[in-house]
Order: C-alpha cells, then structure tokens, then sequence
C-alpha cells in the first residue's frame, strides 16, 4: 500500500464496503450482499453529524464500523487517525468512539446505575478513586446523578439511555456515536435524550454522530446525511436537505409536519423559502408575504 | 404473578447490613445457614431468632418485603409440616384419630423444620435484599479466587452470574408479556392434561428463546463496544476491601455461632422441651 | 353493540411497596364501527386500560359491558371475548412462533376449534387485509423484515374474526414510511370491514387524519374525550402534561395571535394549507 497521510477526521471513510453472506435454508452461502457499497464519509472533531435513513438502509451497519465492532470488507475506515482493521489499535479505537445503541435494555449490564456508568473504565482499567470521579461527573452531565443508586430496571426509557449515553461519556471518548438511541422511545423520552445529548456536545465538545429516522432529531445538526440501500444519497446542512421534501419521500424519510405545510403551500403559489425548519420561521415567513 | 417473586431481589437502602463487605454476608449467610442444623432444641431457636430479628432490624428491610418473599414456599413448608407431624413417631401421643397420630415429637420436629426453612430461606433472602447482585458477585469470585490456580475461570462464571441476575426480571416480565399477547389469540394454559399443558408452552417458550438470544447478542455486542475483553488488566470501581465493621461482623458472627453450638450441646434440651 | 367502561379503577400490586393506581375511575363507551385512538404517555394508563377491554386484566372495581353484558359475570365466557376484541400487543412481532407466516396466522382460529380448513381460509383473508404477499404465505416469520413481521402479527389477530380491533403502538420502531403504511392499511381494513378500531398512541401527529374521535389519558386518569379539533383545542393544557398537539395547531393558533384570519380548528395539513390560503384570498 502507498503511503498515505493520517486523515485529521475523527471519522474519515473511503470507498468504504461491507459484504455479508447470503445463506439458504440450509446454511450454505448463496451468494453475497452489500450493506454498504462504496461510502465516503467525513466527519470533522468536534462536529455534530446526522445520518438518517429508512430501516434497511445500512445506516446501522455504518455506524457498527465506527467503533470496529464491523471492519471494512472494502475501502478503509479511519477512526481518529487509526485504522480499523488494525488490531493493535481495537480498544483505542473502541475507548475513542463510544456506542450507544437501541434498545436500551440490551445495553445495561449493571444492576444498579452507577455500577454499569463504571463498567467502561473498570475495562480501561482506570484507577478506582478516577472512576467514581467519571461515574459522578458523567451521571450529572446527563442529569441521573439523583438516580446512582436506583436499579435500571425501575427508570424509563429516555432515563435509562442517558444511562448508556453516561456509560459511555465515562469512557472518555472523542466521540459518541448513537445508533437510533431514540426508536425505541416516546416522544418525552426522546426528547429527553436529545436534549442531553446537545448538553454533552456544549459542555465536553464530543464529537456527535446521530443515526435516526426522525427528521426532528437533527435540526440543529452540522451536517446530515441520508443513505438509502448501502449508498450516501444526500448531503448537506439540514435546510439544504430538508429544502427537497420529494427527493426526501422517495428515500422513504418524511420531513418535520412544518416544512410540509411550507411545502404544501409553495405548491399553492405562496412565495415561500424553501427549507424551513420550525414553527416560528414559518409564523414569521407568511407575516412579511401579508 | 410472576412479579411478586422478590427471592434474590435487591431491595436499595443504606443500612450497617448493606454496607458490610460482601464475602462477610455470605460468609455468615453460611454459618446462620449451618448454625440452624447443628442444634435443635428451643433455647437454640431463641437465640437465632434474636440473631435474625437483630439483623433483619439493622438491614432496614421492611419485615412485610421479607414475609412476602415466603410466599413460593407456602407449600413446601405445609407439606415439611404435615408429613412430619403424622409420620414422626415417638413420645407421648396428643391426638389420636382414625389411622392419624400426632405424637410429642411430631408436633416438636415439625414446628421446627417450619421455623427451620422459614429461616434458611429468610436468612438468605435477607443477603440477597441487602447485597447488590454485582456484590455478590464480586464476594463468590474473590471468595473463590484461590480456584483460579486450577484454571476454574471465575471472573467469567462472576459475570456470567451478575448478568444473569440482571436479566432475570426482564425476562420474567417478557414472559408475562409473551402469555398475555398469546391469551389474546385464544391461547389456553390453564386446562387440559399435562401433555397439553406442556404443548401450550410451545408458543411462550419459542419467542422467549427467541428474545433471549436477540438480547444476548446486543449484549454481548455493547459488551464489546464497552471495551470488555475479559478479567485481564480491569480495575474495580468497588473493589472489596475488609474494614473494621467487617471484622466487628465477623466476630459477632462467631460469637453466636459458639453461643447457639454451646446451647445445643451443653443444655440438656429435655429442660427446654415446652 | 358497543364497550362500555363504568367507574374502572385498577390498582397496581397492592399493599406493597409498589402499589400503584393506574386507572382512576374511568368511564366511557365505544359504538360499534367508531375509530378511536387513545393518546398518553408512558406510565399514563393507555396501556392497562385497553388489557381491561378483552378482560387480561381484571378491574379492581367498576363494570365493563361488551354488548350490553358484564364480562365479569359468573359464568362469562372469556374465550369467546377475546376473539371478539382482538388485541394487538406493542412489538407483536415478538409473539410469533410457528414455522411459516400462515401456520402462525392460524394459531388464533385454531384456538377458537375451528376446522383446519376453515382456519387457513380466514388466515389468507386476514394476510390479504393487512396486505401481505402471498409468495412469503411458507416462509419463516423470522426471516421477515420488521414491518412484515407487525403485518403477519395483525393478521394473527384479524384472523379470529374480531368485532373490535385494539392495536397498542402498532407503529413502534418503523420508519416513516413504515409507519404511513401501517396506519394506511389499518385505515383501510376498519372502511373494509367496518369494525370498532382502537388506537392507542403517543404522538397526535400521527393519528389525528385517521381517527373520529381522540380519548387523552393521563396519569390514569380521562383527560379528554371528543373529536380531534375538540381535543386540540386544549393544545395548552396538553403541553403541561407532556403531550403535543400537532404542529399545525400551533401554526394556526400562532397566525391567528398574529392577526391572520384563520380558523385554528384544523388537524391536518390538508386543511392548514386551504385554511391558510383562504386568509390570502380575502
């Protein structure tokens, strides 16, 4: 291989692919498919990243080799300078961009709140006094501090993934990536998750990857990308992507109920921007057309 | 229901028990265990009622929660206490009618294999009330660390205990989740023949497999994502260390173990028979 | 030919520690044929209240009338009540068990004695109602994909022939367009068939074009009760308890504070947008 500088991203993929076997009934392989078929993704430090996308598009297994839990069958993954496919490199990489997942029953391994937060540094093997240290501080900064001693069992869906989101922050990591955090949530919850995930990114400066199919969800991100059958099909700020309500429809996305209303009457002849987001911009755009 | 169960449930709060070092509770969860079989006679019973009631006091478990945890074993303590008060012969005889006896000693030995499982059961339940389940697992694998010279992997069975101990509740309310939504096509589980009954389950028991393996492989999968790799090179967030309040327990332990041995062995328990 | 709920209260593991009231004197009545969706959040008792309707949970105290009877009447067949009211469970892909797609479906008919025969004609109709395609009628229900797998878990239940459909979240977990196309179809099965539907959901948004009438829970209690424009009229009320009303019912309510005259009575884009150029055109 030629020698290449170290990409500066702390996500950085190039032609990026990920075949699986195809089995029939009785197990042998009958081919082979792609999950994700030649993505080039940049994702900057610091930056808050959406990547949305219907189920089955291969937003998920994306996100799976952002933290090497899938390496690359194609293409090159980087991930804060280090190769995916190294193995010397497995747990920086892992330490280095934390995961969040789903379901967030699956997630927890503790029974009581406090002793699954530590779980990633007692793996790190940080030192006992540092983790009771990260436990607390990243317990409050997801505001489940006045639940450390509570069982898991016993919080909501949104309080038990901020536990996970805790458990991860305790890692130390650059980077967070939260594979559909919120799916499995009501809106309350969901709510609840964004908003501590916005905290996390003003106070610690974690870079945030979101993957989610609620348009709602990534309004305020740096850039949002949509995938549809393993590729990247859309790429901009959320105005630019939300500006192509059609486009968005065929990718089986639905765009917030405002930008529709929007949409809807720009169809009707109003001369209305394209893109808009929230309620207010709305209210304020068909004030200056009276 | 499936949710009164409390056996093995954590019950949260500060107490002198809940803070005792792990290995110390079941250290002497064992010897309360041993202590009820090594006597038998009712100073004996006074003096690890006194015990346990002290303990059950400190541990600030409400003494309903414990009772409650009883309940699975109602029957099995009505039939310990009417085979042994019909079959246990001996003694003067109290009631005699048709082909039944009750004698002294069926009276005596049942009234005490009663107060004997009701403590075994309360005893341990009172170390699983107050010990958080990881706790307990940390207590076994230090406990049993010397087993790791003869390559018996403790770390892994620890864990696999303490995530076992998670999933329990989860799965149980799956269960009752799963039972409902197949009572709600026609499923019957309460009639029938045994072998019915038993093909009844099929519809539980395949989306229960299938749920727990789904789980088990998300699990494992965040595990990893967590960076565990193993018993190598982890640090404790709570690692077990013996402070002087252990040592206090310890001892206290030892002396009600001497104390209710010297009752069962030194008071003639004929003196203490009603 | 209706359900009605009289004074229900049901209480959550009395006398322990736990103890909850998660119903507090509910009293309503459903006619036949009515689409109705139940809003609330979670922990609000949407959930415990549709377990009463088929009887899996039995009332602490208050009566429960299917067709006029008091199900929990000595005597009362309770089998036959749950093929009446067919109720599908949050996540029911989670109950399928058989080894293909129509074997599954005929669990419900089997249940009710009905010959086999018999069982896969009303197992086909069901898949046919949820739009399932025939080719996967033999495949294994696990190879499915999610919403698939919801379809063939409907169809579980349409199959035993209910007069009364219940659906917990029936949209939990999919995509948008999962989504759009799971209330479509349920739209369409209760214009097909003409039975009762019951709804329950967390988001107005999503059901507020389907439903006649929107029953508001919250924290066991009814809240409101009455036809969508009605109950987003409350969209204040309904935000102090977590709730929203849709996004056009504040761009509404906002235009009108700004002086636009437009009715805020709308629950639908639709109907926003023809409300909205109507106040140009004047």
């Amino acid at each position: 291989m030629e020698a290449k500088a170290v990409p500066k991203e702390m996500i950085h993929a190039e032609q990026l692919v990920y075949e699986y076997d195809k089995r029939d009934e009785e197990g042998n392989i009958i081919g082979s498919e792609r999950a994700i078929d030649g993505i080039d993704i940049d994702v900057p430090q610091g930056s808050f990243v959406a990547i949305l996308g219907h189920n089955g598009s291969g937003k998920s297994t994306l996100a799976k080799h952002m933290n090497a839990i899938l390496v690359p069958t194609g293409g090159t993954m980087w991930v804060d300078g280090k190769d995916t496919r190294d193995p010397d490199e497995l747990w920086n990489i892992r330490q280095s961009a934390g995961m969040v997942f789903q379901n967030p029953d699956n997630q927890i391994i503790g029974t009581v709140v406090e002793e699954d937060v530590g779980f990633g540094p007692e793996n790190l093997g940080v030192p006992t006094d540092e983790i009771w240290k990260r436990v607390e501080d990243s317990l409050r900064s997801v505001g489940m501090l006045e639940y450390r001693k509570a069982s898991p069992n016993k919080l909501s869906g949104g309080q038990k993934q901020r536990v996970a989101i805790a458990g991860v922050i305790a890692m130390e990591p650059k980077c967070i990536v939260l594979d559909e955090p919120t799916a499995m949530l009501d809106p309350n919850g969901r709510k609840e998750v964004i908003r501590a995930v916005q905290k996390l990114r003003k106070e610690k400066h974690v870079t945030a990857i979101l993957i989610t199919h609620y348009m709602e969800e990534v309004v305020d991100a740096d850039q949002v990308f949509v995938m549809d059958d393993g590729h990247i099909v859309m790429h901009g700020t959320p105005r630019e992507i939300f500006s192509q309500v059609d486009t968005l429809k065929s990718y089986r996305m639905d765009v917030p109920q405002v930008t529709m209303l929007a949409e809807e009457l720009r169809k009707r002849g109003l001369d209305l921007p394209r893109g808009i987001l929230r309620r207010e911009e709305l209210v304020e755009a068909l004030c200056r057309l009276r | 229901m499936i949710r009164d169960i409390t056996i093995g449930q954590y019950y949260p709060a500060e107490s002198r028990i809940h803070r005792l070092d792990p290995r110390v509770k079941i250290v002497c969860t064992l010897v309360f265990l041993v202590s009820l079989f090594v006597q038998n006679n009712i100073l004996g019973y006074v003096v690890a009622t006194l015990f346990l009631g002290a303990v059950i006091r400190l541990s600030k478990v409400p003494l309903k929660y414990i009772l409650r945890g009883l309940k699975p074993i109602v029957i099995l303590l009505m039939f310990t206490v009417v085979m042994n008060l019909f079959l246990t012969r001996g003694g003067n005889t109290l009631v005699h009618f048709w082909i039944f006896t009750i004698t002294e000693n069926g009276l005596r030995t049942s009234v005490f294999m009663a107060v004997r499982l009701i403590y075994l059961v309360t005893g341990s339940s009172i170390m699983t009330f107050t010990t958080s389940p990881n706790g307990l697992t940390d207590g076994i694998e230090k406990l049993l660390h010397p087993l790791n010279r003869i390559n018996v992997p403790v770390h892994e069975v620890a864990m696999i205990m303490s995530i076992a101990l998670r999933f329990i509740p989860i799965l149980l309310e799956e269960t009752d989740k799963i039972m409902k939504a197949q009572q709600a096509r026609g499923a019957d589980f309460e009639s029938g023949n045994i072998i019915q009954r038993a093909k009844a389950m099929v519809p539980i028991l395949v989306p229960l497999f299938v749920s727990a393996f789904r789980r088990a492989s998300d699990l494992a999968m965040a595990m990893e994502a967590r960076c565990y790799h193993g018993g190598e090179g982890r640090t404790k967030m709570k690692p077990l260390k013996y402070k002087s309040r252990d040592r206090v327990a310890y001892l206290l332990t030892l002396v009600y173990f001497v104390v209710i041995v010297a009752v069962g062995r030194f008071v003639p328990f004929k003196l203490w028979i009603f | 030919m209706s359900i009605a709920l009289e004074h229900v209260n049901y209480v959550y593991s009395p006398g322990t520690a736990y103890e909850k009231q998660a119903l507090k004197d509910v009293s309503l009545e459903i006619p036949q044929g009515q689409f109705v969706g139940i809003i609330g959040h979670t922990g609000s008792g949407k959930s415990t209240l549709i377990q009463h309707l088929n009887g899996l949970i039995r009332a602490t105290s208050g009566k429960i009338l299917y067709e006029g009877q008091n199900i929990y009447e000595e005597g009362y067949d309770m089998r036959k009540l749950r093929s009446q009211v067919g109720l599908v469970f949050q996540y029911p892909e989670y109950q399928l068990f058989e080894v293909d797609v129509i074997t599954d479906v005929c669990f419900g008919p089997k249940n009710q004695g009905l010959s086999p025969e018999e069982c896969e004609k009303r197992a086909r109709e069901a898949l046919e109602l949820v739009g399932f395609p025939e080719k996967y009628y033999r495949q294994s229900p696990f190879e499915l994909s999610g919403g698939q797998k919801r379809r063939v878990a409907i169809a579980g239940i349409l199959a035993m022939r209910p007069k009364v459909l219940v659906l917990d979240e029936p949209t939990a977990g999919l995509d948008p367009k999962g989504r759009d196309e799971i209330l479509d179809q349920i739209d369409y099965l209760h214009r097909q068939t003409g039975m009762t539907v019951i709804l329950v959901s967390h988001s107005m948004e999503d059901i507020a074009e389907y439903v006649d009438r929107i029953i508001v829970m919250n924290r066991g209690e009814k809240m409101y009760d009455g036809v969508p424009r009605e109950v987003f009229s409350h969209y204040k009320e309904l935000e102090k308890v977590g709730l929203a009303a849709p996004q056009v019912t504040y761009v509404m309510h906002e235009l009108k504070e700004r002086g636009f005259p437009v009715s805020p009575d709308v629950t639908t884009i639709e109907e926003a947008a023809d409300e909205i150029m109507r106040s140009f055109h004047d």
